[in-house]
């Protein structure tokens, strides 16, 4: 072992979100470097949204993600609501919630089928599997579509969202489409059973990495949109001391900052919250984490994209059960909240696919906010 | 065979964006697989590993914020017959131009301190201030049918067809109350259409990201803008959050 040299580097890597280089080198045995490499262009959002109406924030910042533009959308009211004292409606909160199930299912399925299986089936893209293992490709694009189509009809589109706004909705489905949403979400259960039994052919890595997970909780659902900031070392966090646990620093080789809590880093997203919320899991999405071999504190980075396929199950049994609870009650139009003549602080977190997310605008008057 | 040497080769290239045209790129192909016959992807970082540089027509998503990606632009360009600017980043410099209303050194030093100087950049621009552009499929995002329709035309070796008249005319055929009448403010008299002015259809106005008519001053909707008391130069100053960079270039 002693002798062992490596030099990897990886410029741009494929079939990932965003930009980045990896650099492993070790000499002798002895690991010298390993870092990976942020190289997209800063983008300086924070200074965009200062002296810009409240009403524009969360139409800039979803800009921000292609893919977690619901999500990046839906925190950045929250922090405007929060700082100017509103309290979305029982309807807007349910809307909110199913939408959030559409960009969770999106953005899981594409990472899940398009990005990570072709590496483990030994591809290089989406592409070949077409030929290949064509009922596999179909299934990943119907469960696409009506996470799309789940999105359309709540926001107007799932990539950027038009219809969410501060205290409400400027559009709603009618019952027509939750109905024939809802036809759909039930199939899907039959691909999510074939989706499991597929991920567990994969060959999924044999590594573990002990570390610290962090994730909003809430004491009485599986947490996408607020909720308390808890990790599994046991700290727990309002938001508004989000910053305890982001301790952004800057690093010369990243654009990206980096952020720590207790140890030298921590990991967030679907293994994360799995982590630390399994217990508020639906039974079918426990059940086929059991059936993955996925049990709490699950240490392998890898399995990430397992918990994605426990947390799609979790999102389309809680869509079914959003789209009745919206259906028996009846959607009505309501005004939004005019402008309460002033403004606070103001927080907001959610969990979007890849992992907590705060905003948190310090002024957000009339004229001016900034993240 | 032969079919296959007759296909011409296409990439995808991203730079200052949020990879949402990308993304929507993806999605129009999950309904017109037939493309993937059409046309062979050599390069599309975000989906697939292979990585080809023979290609004819470049799709680049995103503006052009910092000097080092310049050189990269201009060899996208050498090497492509055709280039298209993929979204507002990309056609307008878009969303990433509204800090460069702000001093620089200011946004600079706003989120990233006294380590600011760490991270190149500079003002953000459209690609077209860097290199010369062929086609523009508009809009943050694209829309996916008329991404179709411009691959379609391009493969046909005909120029893209734009519509020049305002998302107005889209939103009056689809029978919406008129945001302005709801109290809102819409850039819709003086934007040009293909969207199927989907913000209006849910209720919010439209913010411009599919850019100007070709003369606003003529074309505009001036019945709309006479009903509510405004004048096209309201509307263009009121067009900040896709098209500052427009703007500053207009007042400069
Ligand atoms: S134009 Fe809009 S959707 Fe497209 S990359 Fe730029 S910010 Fe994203
Ligand atoms: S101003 Fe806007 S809402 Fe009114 S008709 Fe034109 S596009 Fe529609
Ligand atoms: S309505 Fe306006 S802002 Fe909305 S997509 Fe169309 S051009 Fe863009």
């Amino acid at each position: 072992m002693s002798n062992i040299n490596i030099n990897i580097e990886v410029h741009h890597v494929t079939r990932v979100e965003g930009h980045g280089n990896i650099v492993v080198n070790a000499k002798n045995g002895v690991l010298e470097e390993c870092r990976l490499e942020i190289v997209e262009t800063p983008r300086f959002f924070e200074a965009m949204l200062r002296g810009r109406p409240y009403t524009e924030s969360s139409h800039i910042t979803s800009r921000i993600c292609g893919i977690c533009a619901v999500g990046h959308a839906t925190a950045s009211l929250r922090a405007t609501e929060n700082a100017l004292g509103i309290e979305p409606s029982e309807q807007t909160v349910l809307l909110r919630k199913l939408n959030f199930h559409g960009e969770i299912l999106d953005s899981h399925v594409l990472h899940i089928y398009m990005l990570v299986a072709p590496d483990l089936l030994g591809v290089g893209s989406v592409i070949p599997l077409v030929q290949i293992a064509p009922e596999v490709v179909l299934r990943a694009l119907r469960i696409k579509k009506l996470a799309g189509d789940l999105c359309a009809a709540l926001c107007g589109r799932h990539t950027h969202p038009i219809a969410m706004a501060v205290g409400g909705f400027t559009h709603y489905p009618t019952t027509d489409e939750l109905l024939a949403l809802r036809a759909r979400l039930v199939d899907a259960r039959a691909d999510m059973d074939a989706t499991v039994a597929l991920a567990k052919t994969l060959p999924w890595p044999a590594f573990t990495r002990e570390t610290e997970y962090i994730a909003l909780r809430k004491e009485d659902e599986y947490a996408f949109i607020d909720g308390t900031v808890t990790t599994t070392d046991g700290g727990r966090y309002p938001i508004s001391d989000y910053r305890k646990v982001t301790n952004e620093r800057l690093v010369t080789h990243s654009t990206a900052k980096h952020t720590a809590h207790k140890r030298e880093s921590y990991m967030v997203g679907a293994l994360a919250r799995f982590n630390v919320n399994h217990d508020q899991l639906h039974p079918r999405a426990k059940a086929a984490a059991a059936e993955l071999g996925l049990t709490p504190l699950c240490t392998n980075p890898f399995l990430n994209t397992a918990a994605q396929v426990v947390e799609m199950i979790h999102s389309i049994e809680d869509a079914i059960q959003l789209i009745d609870q919206l259906v028996a009650r009846g959607i009505r139009p309501e005004p939004l909240p005019a402008f309460p003549g002033k403004a606070g602080e103001g927080f907001g977190a959610c969990e979007v696919p890849r992992g907590i997310l705060f905003h948190n605008y310090p002024d957000a008057g009339d004229a001016g906010a900034g993240v | 065979m032969i079919g296959d040497l007759m296909k011409p080769k296409v990439a995808f290239f991203d730079f200052t964006s949020c990879e949402g045209c990308q993304l929507t790129v993806v999605d129009s192909l999950q309904t017109h697989v037939d493309l993937l016959d059409a046309v062979e992807i050599v390069q599309f970082r975000e989906a697939m590993t292979e990585k080809g540089e023979d290609y004819a027509i470049a799709f680049v998503e995103g503006s052009i914020s910092r000097a080092s990606d310049e050189a990269r632009l201009r060899r996208i360009r050498e090497q492509a017959a055709i280039v298209v600017a993929l979204g507002a980043c990309a056609h307008l410099g878009g969303i990433n131009a509204i800090r460069n209303a702000q001093p620089l050194d200011d946004v600079r030093k706003y989120v990233y301190g006294d380590k600011a100087d760490w991270y190149e950049t500079y003002p953000a621009r459209p690609i077209s201030a860097v290199v010369k552009v062929d086609a523009v499929i508009p809009g943050c995002p694209i829309d996916r049918d008329e991404f179709i329709g411009v691959v379609k035309a391009l493969l046909l070796g005909k120029k893209p067809p734009l519509p020049d008249y305002p998302v107005c005319v889209e939103c009056k055929r689809k029978e919406n109350v008129c945001v302005f009448h709801k109290g809102g403010f819409c850039l819709g008299p003086v934007i040009r259409a293909g969207c199927g002015a989907i913000c209006p259809t849910c209720g919010d106005g439209c913010e411009g990201c599919r850019g100007l008519i070709p003369n606003p001053n003529q074309d505009s909707m001036s019945d709309v803008l006479v009903k509510y008391g405004l004048t096209v130069a309201d509307m263009l100053a009121r067009w900040t959050m896709f098209g500052t960079y427009q703007q500053m270039e207009a007042g400069s």
